[in-house]
C-alpha cells in the first residue's frame, strides 16, 4: 500500500517525514488544520505498526520524531473519547462486568446501518458502506491480537480461542479479513489492503484509530477488550440483516458469505468476549473493570457517529 | 503470575450454558440435530441454540436476544 493523500498541513508533514525518516529533520510538526487532517495523520502513523507503506521508510515506525507526533495525537484522541463517556462514579464490581456490557449494548439507540441495508439501501449506498468498512475489515482482529501478551491466564486463553476463529481456525481461506477481500472482489470493489483510505470519512478513521490505540497500549488493554466485546455483541443479528439486504440486491455470493459467517461466529464470540475475556480480566485485575466499560462505550459511540455520518451523507442531494 | 499453578487450576468445562442464551460446546467434531442430520464442526467452540428460534439450528444466531425472556 502507498501512503494516503494528505488532508492538511499535519498529514502532509507526516507523509513527508515517513518518506524521509533518517534524512535530517523537517522541523517541528505543524498543528492539524482540521479534524480530518488529524485523523488521517494518526491513521497513517498507526499503519506503520500493521503492514506499513511501500513509500515509507521501514525505520519510521520507531523514529523518535515520528513517535512524538503519534503520542500527542493519541493523547488528544483519548481525551476526546473519554470526554464522551460518563464514568459510573464508583468502579464497577468485577462480577458485574458481563451484565454491565449487556446493559450498555441494550441501551444503545444509535441508528442502524444494518436495518437500512436490509430494507431499503440501494446498491450505491451498500457499496459506499463496504468501502468504509473495508478500512477495518481488511485488518479485522489485528488490533486485538496485540493485547494477547498483556492479559492474565484465563483472559489470554479465551482471547486466543476467539482470535483463532477470526483468523480462520488455521485455514487461510477462512480468515475473516480474507473472506472480506473475496467479498469486495465479488461486488466489483478493490480488495487490496487500504484501497479506499482516501475515501474514508473522518468518522471511519476515528473508529480505526481508537481500536489501534487501544491495541497498541498496554495501559489501555481493558479498553481494548471492552471494545472487542461491544463489537462482537453487536454483530450477529446485524450481520444477518446485511445478508438479507445483500440478497435483496441480488448479491448472494462471497460478500454475503462473509456476513453469514459472522452470524454464526459472533454468536459464539460475544459470549467468549463478554464473560471469558472481559469477565475474567475484571476479576483478575479489578482496576480494569471501568476501562472495559469505557472501551465498550467507545465502540458503540463511534459506530453511532459513523452511522449518523453515513445517513446524513445519503440524505444530502448529490 | 501463573508460576506454580497446576493444569487444573481453572474451571474449564467442555459445555457451558449461558443464561438466556446458547450452550457453548468445545472440542466437538460433529453435532447431530433433532432431525438426525449430522453437522460437521470446523471451530474449536460452537454455540448451540437453546431457545429453538434460531434461523440456523442447531447453531445459535443471536435470535434469543430479541425474543421475550421467560
Ligand atoms: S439460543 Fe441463540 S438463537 Fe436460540
Ligand atoms: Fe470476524
Ligand atoms: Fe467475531
Amino acid at each position: 500500500m502507498r501512503m494516503p493523500k494528505p488532508r492538511g498541513g499535519l498529514s502532509e508533514w507526516v507523509i513527508n517525514r515517513l518518506a524521509s525518516t533518517g534524512e535530517g529533520s523537517l522541523g517541528p510538526a505543524p498543528v492539524a488544520d482540521s479534524w480530518a487532517d488529524e485523523v488521517i495523520s494518526l491513521w497513517t502513523l498507526h499503519e506503520l505498526s500493521y503492514r506499513g507503506f511501500e513509500d515509507a521508510s521501514d525505520h519510521a515506525e520507531w523514529d523518535p520524531e515520528v513517535l512524538v507526533v503519534r503520542h500527542s495525537l493519541e493523547l488528544v484522541l483519548e481525551e476526546r473519547l473519554r470526554s464522551r463517556w460518563e464514568h459510573p462514579g464508583t468502579d464497577p464490581d468485577a462480577a458485574d462486568v458481563p451484565a454491565s456490557l449487556e446493559a450498555l449494548v441494550d441501551a444503545d439507540d444509535g441508528p442502524s446501518l444494518a436495518d437500512h441495508v436490509r430494507r431499503q439501501a440501494d446498491l450505491e449506498q451498500v457499496l459506499e458502506l463496504l468501502r468504509q468498512r473495508s478500512i477495518y475489515h481488511l485488518k479485522e482482529s489485528d488490533p486485538s491480537a496485540w493485547v494477547v501478551p498483556r492479559l492474565p491466564v484465563r483472559a489470554k486463553a479465551a482471547l486466543m480461542a476467539l482470535q483463532y476463529d477470526e483468523y480462520g481456525d488455521g485455514d487461510p481461506n477462512r480468515l475473516h479479513a480474507h473472506l472480506f477481500a473475496r467479498g469486495l472482489e465479488d461486488v466489483g470493489l478493490r480488495s487490496e489492503y487500504g484501497a479506499y483510505v482516501d475515501d474514508a470519512l473522518p468518522e471511519t478513521l476515528e473508529m480505526n484509530n481508537a481500536a489501534s490505540m487501544f491495541g497498541l497500549h498496554r495501559r489501555l488493554r481493558g479498553a481494548a477488550m471492552g471494545h472487542l466485546a461491544a463489537f462482537e455483541m453487536t454483530s450477529s443479528l446485524p450481520s444477518r440483516k446485511i445478508v438479507q439486504g445483500l440478497g435483496r440486491l441480488g448479491l448472494d455470493g462471497p460478500m454475503a458469505a462473509y456476513y453469514d459467517e459472522h452470524v454464526e461466529a459472533d454468536a459464539i464470540h460475544e459470549h467468549l468476549a463478554a464473560r471469558d475475556i472481559c469477565g475474567t480480566l475484571a476479576q483478575d485485575e479489578p482496576d480494569q473493570a471501568a476501562q472495559i466499560l469505557f472501551g465498550a462505550f467507545t465502540c458503540l459511540d463511534l459506530e453511532g457517529r459513523f452511522a449518523r455520518a453515513m445517513f446524513s451523507a445519503w440524505e444530502q442531494p448529490s | 503470575m501463573s508460576g506454580g499453578k497446576r493444569a487444573d487450576d481453572f474451571d474449564h468445562p467442555d459445555v457451558v450454558i449461558y443464561p438466556d442464551g446458547p450452550m457453548l460446546v468445545r472440542g466437538a467434531t460433529s453435532i447431530r440435530d433433532e432431525d438426525g442430520t449430522v453437522h460437521p464442526v470446523v471451530r474449536p467452540v460452537v454455540a448451540l441454540c437453546r431457545c429453538d428460534k434460531s434461523s440456523r439450528l442447531p447453531w445459535c444466531d443471536g435470535t434469543h436476544k430479541v425474543i421475550p425472556r421467560q
